[in-house]
Order: C-alpha cells, then sequence, then structure tokens
C-alpha cells in the first residue's frame, strides 16, 4: 500500500511537470495576448503595461519564473543583486501570481473564491445523482423486465441523452416561472443549489442507475446471495448488506471519472444559474488569456483529478479485498 | 488474499470519513456569506477589471467607480450638464488653456482626510506615470507635457521628465489649475470622466509600505480601500457581486437614497432577463437580441440613441479595396433597413457616416441613401462588372457571435444580389480576431466604436493616419490636417464645420463601411426614479431611489399609453433620500 502510494506520488511528479510546462508554452503560443482589447492602446502604454507584467522578458525567463522557486525581477534575493523583498516565488512556492484580467485579485484568491462554491456545488450534484442514480437501479434490477424497469431506464437513457442546459431550461420553466418555488439564479441559500445541482447531476444520475442496475443483477444472482435468502434474511437485509455492496463496485469505480466530470462540467450550469464558481474560469481565463489563471485551474484540476483517482483506486481495496493495490 | 490489518482499520474507518466530508460540506454551507438583500442591485455585465481608476477602460468598471469615487464634476442625469463634485466652482481662461478649479470646502476621505487639489496633482500624475501602465492615459495628454511624461522613460521604465512639467498645479490647497495644449471644448466631459476620478494618497502608500510586494493589489481590498464618492465596497466576490454601501461622510449624503447597492457580474443575457423578470434585479443594460421585438412595447424597456457606431473596417492596403471607388460602391449596397428592422430591432438607425446623430453642436454627415445603379457604375470604372475582370470573393471578418454572423449574411446577400459580387464569412475566437484586425489580416472586418464623451473628435481621431485604432491602412493628409486644426480651434462652430468636413473625406473615401448607429438597450424597473436615458448611457448612482406609488402612478400618466405596463417591483412606500426635495435642479447657477 504505501509502495503504492509512493509510485502514484512519483508519477504525480512527472505529470505535474508535463502540464505546467505544456500548458505554459501552449499559452504564450496561441495568438492574441492579455491586453488586447476592442480599442488599441498606444504603443508607448502597452510596453508600459507588457513590462508590468514581465511579458517582455524571454519566454524561459517568464517560465522559470513562473514556476520559481525562485523571483527573478527586481525584488529578487539580495544575493542575486535584488532588494530581497520577494526572494521565492512561483508555483513551486504555492504562488500562483496576480489575475491578468482580474487585476485587484490573485490567482490564490479566485481559486480561494470560487473552489468551495464549486465543491458544494458538486457535492450537491453528486449527492442528486447518488442518490436518484442509485435507487433507480435497484428498483430496475429488482423488478427487473416490469413496467417500472422500463420506465426508469427510458429516464436513465433520457437522463443522458438530453444535455444539461436543456434539463436547466425546463428545471427553470417549471420551478421558477410556473410554479415559484426557486430562485431563478444566483448563489447564497441551499434554496440556490437544489436546480443547478440536479440539472448537473442529473447526467450523472442516469449512468449510475445503468451501472447499478446491471451490477446488481450480477450479484443477485450469485451464490451468497442464495445462500443469504436461503438462510430466511429479510430481502430488506439481504439486499442492503450483502447484494449492494458487490453491485456497487462498478458505481465506485465511477465515482472519479464522475467528480472529475462534474467540476470541470459545470461551466454551462455556472453561467446559466450565474453561480461563482470554478468553471467558468476554466474556459473564459483561456479566452482572456489570463495567463496565470489559466495555469493556476489548470494545475489545480490536475491536482484534483490525479488525487480522486488514487482515492477511488484505494476505496476500491475497501470494498472488495480480493484487489491488491500494490499490483496495480 | 489477506487484507492487512491497515486496510481493515481504513475499512471501518471509511464511514467516519464520509461522515466528516458530510460535516466539512454542512460547514461551509453555514460559511456562505448571508447578505441582506440590497436596497437597489442592477446588472453590470460583467466582472469588472480593477477598482483603481487610474487603470480601467471598459463601462461596467465605470458604473462601479462612480459609485466609489467622485471627480471634479459629476453630469446631471437627464441633461449631461456638468454639475459640482469635488470642485466648487471652476473658472476657463478666456484662450480656452486655463482650467482654474476651486475645491469643495469640507469634502473628505474615508479615512478623514480632506479632499484637497493635491489629491488631484497625486493622482493624475499617478495616472500619467508610465509605471502606473494607464491604458487610458492619453485622455489627459491634452494638457501641456503629459503626452512627454507619459512617453519618455529611461532603461528602468520611469519617466524622464520632471511632473513640474506637466500642466497641473495646485497653488494652494484649494485650488487647482491645468493648462491644455488645445482648447479642448469637451475638456469638462473628461473631468466627470471616471478614469480622471481621484485616489487617496494615504490609502496607496500605506499599502505600499506594508505589503511592498503585492501592494496594488493590496490597497484596493475592500478593508483597505479609502474612497471619497457617495459609496464604500462592503463586499466582494469574483463573478459574483460588488455590494457597495452608502458612504455616510459623503459631502452630499442627505442626497443619496439607497444605503445597499449590489453590483452582479451576470454575463448571460438570458440569466440575466429571467433574475429581471423574477424581480432579483432591477435593473439589466442589455437583454437577449432574440426577445427585442416582444419587449419593445414594454414601459420597462425603451431604447434611446447611444453614442456609437456599428461599422465595417477595410483593408485599404489589399487590392481590389485599395481603390475608392471599389469601397464606395460596397456602402453604397449595404441593406441597412434589413439589418435594423430584421435582425437588432431595437430602433437602431441605418449609419451612413461614422459619427452618430446626436452630437450637440454637429450637423449630421450623410454618405447617401443605398444606390445600386451608382455602385455597378463605380465598380465598371475600377474595372469590374460586364466586361471587366469577375471581382474576387470577399471575406467578411468577424468574433464568433450570432449576431454579428447574421448582420454578415444580411451584408454578403446584399453584396451578392446587388453587385453579384461573391462574399464569404469568417469567423475567429475573440483575441484571434483582435489580433489578425491590428495586423491587416482581413478584407473587411466587423468593428464598433462607442464615444468617450460626446463630441465628434471621439469617432474622428481613431481614422488619423497611423493611428492604433485606425486598423484600415487607410491615410489622407487632408483629413489628418483638419482634425488637427480642429484641436486647435477656439470657436466652438469653427471647429465643429472643419470636424465636419474631416468626416466628409472620411465617408468619400469610405475606409469603412457604416451599417447602423446604436441604442441604449437597459431594462429597468418602472419605479426606479433618478434614471433618464440619455446619449452616453451615463448615470451617476448618487442620484437613483425608488417612486412611491404616487409618484410612479404621476409617471405613468405621463408615458404614452400604448406601452404596456411591467411589475413594479420596489418598496410601494419608495425610498427617497434624506433630503428628498423634488427633481434634481438644472446647474443653472454655474
Amino acid at each position: 500500500m504505501l509502495q503504492f502510494l509512493a509510485r502514484r506520488l512519483l508519477w504525480f511528479a512527472i505529470t505535474m511537470f508535463c502540464v505546467v510546462t505544456l500548458s505554459f508554452f501552449m499559452m504564450r503560443a496561441v495568438r492574441g495576448g492579455p491586453f488586447s482589447n476592442e480599442r488599441s492602446l498606444d504603443p508607448a502604454i502597452e510596453r508600459n503595461l507588457q513590462a508590468k507584467y514581465h511579458l517582455d522578458w524571454s519566454l524561459p525567463r517568464q517560465y522559470f519564473q513562473y514556476v520559481g522557486p525562485f523571483n527573478l525581477d527586481e525584488h529578487r534575493a539580495s544575493i542575486f543583486g535584488g532588494d530581497g523583498t520577494d526572494t521565492f516565488g512561483g508555483v513551486l512556492t504555492l504562488e500562483f501570481g496576480p489575475s491578468f484580467k482580474y487585476k485587484d485579485f490573485t490567482v490564490d484568491q479566485i481559486i480561494g473564491q470560487s473552489l468551495p462554491i464549486s465543491s458544494l456545488l458538486g457535492i450537491v450534484a453528486m449527492m442528486w445523482a447518488l442518490s436518484l442514480g442509485i435507487s433507480a437501479g435497484v428498483a430496475s434490477a429488482l423488478r427487473r423486465g416490469s413496467g417500472l424497469d422500463l420506465t426508469l431506464r427510458l429516464a436513465a437513457t433520457g437522463g443522458i441523452a438530453l444535455p444539461n442546459f436543456v434539463i436547466a431550461a425546463f428545471l427553470i420553466i417549471l420551478f421558477v416561472f410556473l410554479i415559484p418555488l426557486f430562485p431563478v439564479a444566483g448563489w447564497g441559500s441551499v434554496r440556490h443549489m437544489l436546480l443547478p445541482g440536479f440539472a448537473l447531476g442529473a447526467p450523472f444520475a442516469a449512468y449510475i442507475a445503468r451501472l447499478t442496475r446491471t451490477g446488481m443483477l450480477e450479484v443477485l444472482s450469485q451464490d451468497h446471495i442464495r445462500t443469504a435468502h436461503a438462510k430466511g434474511l429479510a430481502p430488506r437485509t439481504v439486499i442492503l448488506r450483502h447484494a449492494l455492496k458487490g453491485g456497487l463496485l462498478p458505481v465506485v469505480s465511477y465515482l472519479g471519472p464522475a467528480t472529475a466530470g462534474i467540476l470541470t462540467g459545470s461551466l454551462v450550469i455556472e453561467k446559466i444559474f450565474y453561480i461563482p464558481g470554478l468553471g467558468s474560469h476554466f474556459i473564459n481565463s483561456a479566452l482572456n488569456r489570463d495567463y496565470t489563471l489559466a495555469m493556476g485551474v489548470t494545475i489545480l484540476f490536475t491536482i484534483l483529478v490525479y488525487s480522486l483517482n488514487t482515492l477511488v483506486d484505494l476505496a476500491y481495496t475497501l470494498l472488495d479485498p480480493r484487489i491488491d493495490l500494490d499490483s496495480i | 488474499m489477506q487484507a492487512s490489518p491497515f486496510q481493515e482499520r481504513l475499512r471501518s474507518a471509511l464511514p467516519i470519513i464520509l461522515l466528516a466530508g458530510v460535516f466539512a460540506g454542512a460547514l461551509a454551507l453555514a460559511r456562505t456569506a448571508r447578505l441582506e438583500p440590497a436596497d437597489y442591485v442592477f446588472n453590470n455585465g460583467t466582472e469588472v477589471a480593477t477598482l483603481d481608476p487610474a487603470r480601467v477602460t471598459g463601462v461596467p468598471e465605470g458604473r462601479i467607480i462612480k459609485a466609489l469615487f467622485e471627480g471634479l464634476v459629476v453630469k446631471h442625469p437627464r441633461t449631461l450638464e456638468s454639475l459640482p463634485g469635488m470642485a466648487q466652482s471652476w473658472d476657463v481662461s478666456a484662450d480656452g488653456l486655463k482650467y482654474t478649479f476651486h475645491m469643495r470646502e469640507g469634502a473628505t476621505w474615508t479615512n478623514d482626510d480632506p479632499v484637497t487639489a493635491n489629491d488631484f496633482v497625486y493622482s493624475w500624475e499617478r495616472f500619467l506615470n508610465p509605471l502606473t501602465a494607464a491604458e487610458y492615459a492619453y485622455q489627459l495628454w491634452y494638457v501641456v507635457g503629459a503626452e512627454e511624461y507619459s512617453k519618455e522613460v529611461d532603461e528602468n521604465g520611469h519617466p524622464t521628465n520632471d511632473f513640474a512639467t506637466v500642466g497641473i498645479n495646485a497653488p494652494d490647497a484649494q485650488t487647482l489649475v491645468v493648462t491644455l495644449k488645445n482648447p479642448t471644448p469637451f475638456f469638462m466631459d473628461l473631468m466627470a470622466f471616471y478614469p480622471m476620478f481621484p485616489v487617496n494618497r494615504r490609502n496607496i502608500e500605506e499599502a505600499q509600505e506594508r505589503w511592498p510586494d503585492n501592494w496594488e493589489i493590496k490597497w484596493l481590498q475592500p478593508e483597505n480601500l479609502v474612497t471619497n464618492g457617495p459609496y464604500t465596497v462592503e463586499y466582494r466576490r469574483v463573478n459574483d457581486r460588488i455590494r457597495l454601501k452608502k458612504n455616510p461622510s459623503y459631502w452630499d449624503a442627505d442626497n443619496v437614497a439607497f444605503d445597499t447597492i449590489d453590483a452582479l457580474a451576470v454575463e448571460s443575457a438570458g440569466t440575466a432577463i429571467n433574475m429581471y423578470l423574477t424581480g432579483t434585479a432591477q435593473l439589466i443594460p442589455n437583454v437577449p437580441t432574440s426577445l427585442v421585438q416582444e419587449l419593445m412595447p414594454r414601459e420597462d424597456f425603451d431604447p434611446v440613441p447611444y453614442l456609437g457606431t456599428y461599422f465595417y473596417r477595410v483593408n485599404t492596403t489589399r487590392a481590389p479595396f485599395n481603390d475608392m471607388r471599389v469601397r464606395r460602391a460596397l456602402a453604397l449596397t449595404i441593406d441597412r433597413k434589413a439589418i435594423c428592422e430584421k435582425i437588432v430591432k431595437a430602433g437602431q438607425l441605418p449609419a451612413t457616416a461614422l459619427v452618430p446623430p446626436g452630437m450637440p453642436g454637429y450637423a449630421a454627415n450623410s454618405m447617401g441613401p443605398m444606390n445600386i445603379a451608382e455602385a455597378k457604375d463605380l465598380l465598371a470604372q475600377a474595372g469590374f462588372g460586364p466586361g471587366g475582370a469577375k471581382f474576387p470573393t470577399i471575406e467578411i471578418h468577424y468574433n464568433t457571435n450570432e449576431a454579428h454572423r447574421d448582420i454578415a449574411e444580411v451584408v454578403a446577400e446584399s453584396w451578392r444580389r446587388n453587385l453579384g459580387i461573391d462574399a464569404k464569412l469568417s469567423n475567429q475566437e475573440w483575441k484571434v480576431y483582435l489580433d489578425a484586425q491590428s495586423n491587416l489580416e482581413f478584407d473587411v472586418s466587423r468593428s464598433a466604436w462607442i464615444g468617450d464623451y460626446a463630441d465628434p473628435n471621439t469617432f474622428l481621431d481613431m481614422f488619423v493616419t497611423g493611428g492604433e485604432n485606425n486598423k484600415t491602412g487607410w491615410g489622407n493628409q487632408d483629413y489628418d490636417l483638419l482634425v488637427a486644426r480642429a484641436a486647435a480651434e477656439l470657436d466652438p462652430a469653427q471647429r465643429m464645420d472643419l470636424l465636419h468636413e474631416a468626416e466628409e473625406i472620411l465617408i468619400d473615401e469610405m475606409p469603412i463601411l457604416p451599417i447602423y448607429y446604436y441604442v441604449t438597450q437597459n431594462m429597468v424597473a418602472p419605479r426606479l426614479g433618478g434614471f433618464y436615458g440619455n446619449i452616453q448611457d451615463e448615470h451617476f448612482p448618487k442620484f437613483l431611489y425608488w417612486m412611491d406609488d404616487e409618484e410612479l402612478a404621476k409617471k405613468r400618466a405621463a408615458q404614452p399609453s400604448a406601452w404596456r405596463l411591467a411589475d413594479d417591483v420596489g418598496p410601494s412606500e419608495g425610498k427617497y433620500a434624506p433630503a428628498f426635495s423634488g427633481p434634481i435642479p438644472s446647474p443653472s447657477g454655474i
């Protein structure tokens, strides 16, 4: 197990290096800069701006300034000829720098404000997805071939096929304008979270329902379930204690990608429901050529996806002792 | 395979871990700031780039800065005349070159410093200093020595000129003297323009001392920012809101009605109108194009002409567009009526020149109506059409956006039908499009311009030879000369004539193809008082208030009866300033 974690950590370092380097140079290679605007700047003013953000430096120097750990501008360590107020800097010291677009914020501040919101939205979406998906999947499997099964499977197909903004539009028409139950947009209370959480979680709920149904059907036909029934255990106990544990294994392995999908896929939902989360920064920072914010968000998502996948691998062994981590 | 004891322990700990996770989630939920609803909520359209007056350029930033800071003057909400702000009064010398401002006694910053002429000297020095990298610095280059101060730098980027060479002086704390290079008739307009608003010196210098490293971010944080305007920042979250709170030490606080204002950053027009229709926001600055027709009869959607022009730039360095006959032929055959009536639909007027109508003192120009026969003639003279060469396919370049695409389709169809010229559409992502436009990599390219102040100069100086916003490769010495002469002209009528003459050259040679003049697209709750549609879409938040039922009824009685009434959200008893005494006076006393 420790060996497994150590190996994952090593790969993590290599992955991070590749992601940071590639995205840094890709960002800079894209046409257009952070300060271009419909109103072109006087060349003198543009030069001043470039100098202020060190964009007049050579690309390798900008890269080393960005990655760190040593600060290269005039505030660098006094032994390097600077004034020493800021010897260290860059990503290695967990400083992502100031945002180019939102000039009153550092990238750290922006992530600090929006990550909790996205996480909360993600948790709500995940709760919707798991509760709806698992109960529908179990119900389907137990009443296999019935009208209920058919209806739930149709709904699941619909949930996968319909994009979440269509679901969002339906929800808004239904629960805001026809039956005014929820606020139309914004963030701040539990009532603000339910509609966007549902819209975001719906496709995942549908997929989870399918996985649960398949997993449950497979488990229900196995010997230990028959034994449990034969022992005279109540059907509820058999399903909750014995069948679900095995039936949910496919769902568990799907949780990693699902969480990553919910976090990175929240852009549209955040836009429709006006939620100040991370999803919009993921796209907008690239469109705005906000170099530092785009890099910060990319790095953050790399960390999240990587650690979530590792967690899922760990959880897998907890549910199924037959799996040996050190052999993966 | 036996599970290791560690795994066993982990397995039994799993429920606890999960529980802790949910608990942490619930905690985060409880921590979400619960703000009381604001007195007035408006959509600002996007997240602002910064609150630093010196470093902003956009309209959304302007809306916030006008609430936080106050310049020498503010503008009357209806007539747009200059009203005293930080300056109590002002004199202009006979030659129009010297402005003397007498500062208001008793005006203070939120840190209790008095607002003096020295604050303006400090703020404008900072604004012009190349190290500040102010994008709008050129707006003060009308002042003697200012342009040189901004442009002449040593190898470290520091200005080489002393600020004493710039014509901005404070002989005493109550007097500010500004000396201009040329008489600049719109100079008072600039004084009400947000980049010219002052900042507090102690605010910045203390931040520089405490956080030498990132003071530029720190001094603007809500807990540090010092303001002199009607509001202060209470709370701020990226892409969410800026909560403004009334500043009790503002000199005119008795005439400020709202205690709190929320500025939202909703980018999606659909979401914004949903919020407006459910009463969550009471003013939104634009609406989805697809709904314009349906909204037009409503009392709360009343577009008025706006100081902006939508046009196409033509690349005059490329054949055949280097021939002005070709450019004129293209301009003469665009079906502008179809664009205004079928696509934008909010009452925009077809544009036949660059400067929009409604500019005070300026007679609008026109290149004349659509004329297919003349266009065909011109093309034939240029060697195209029957008996001549085949006209190459034109590429219409625009940034990816549905409305721009629809307009480009009408333009392409106009040229195909009227002149037999093929045009294809080419869209690019915003920043790539900007880069391509600056580098003249296009045939014709979608453009727009919103005036900074109500004077034709803000449009016409764009196309002087080599200007950074020219982006057509066009240049004409006579045009340059006329624009320069107008800048030095003292007599206002004479000056307008010179500018008019310059515009005639422009529409004669047609480096641009005008399409339509803008209108404002504000959707405003009927109860919102102190808000008047105007050509600059300029609204100082200090004048806003809620009408009570009586005033609302009076207003409705006076408006066209065909208008469809909207929900009257807002407090029925109104929300007036403590010293409310009827409509805002006109500045006749100055």
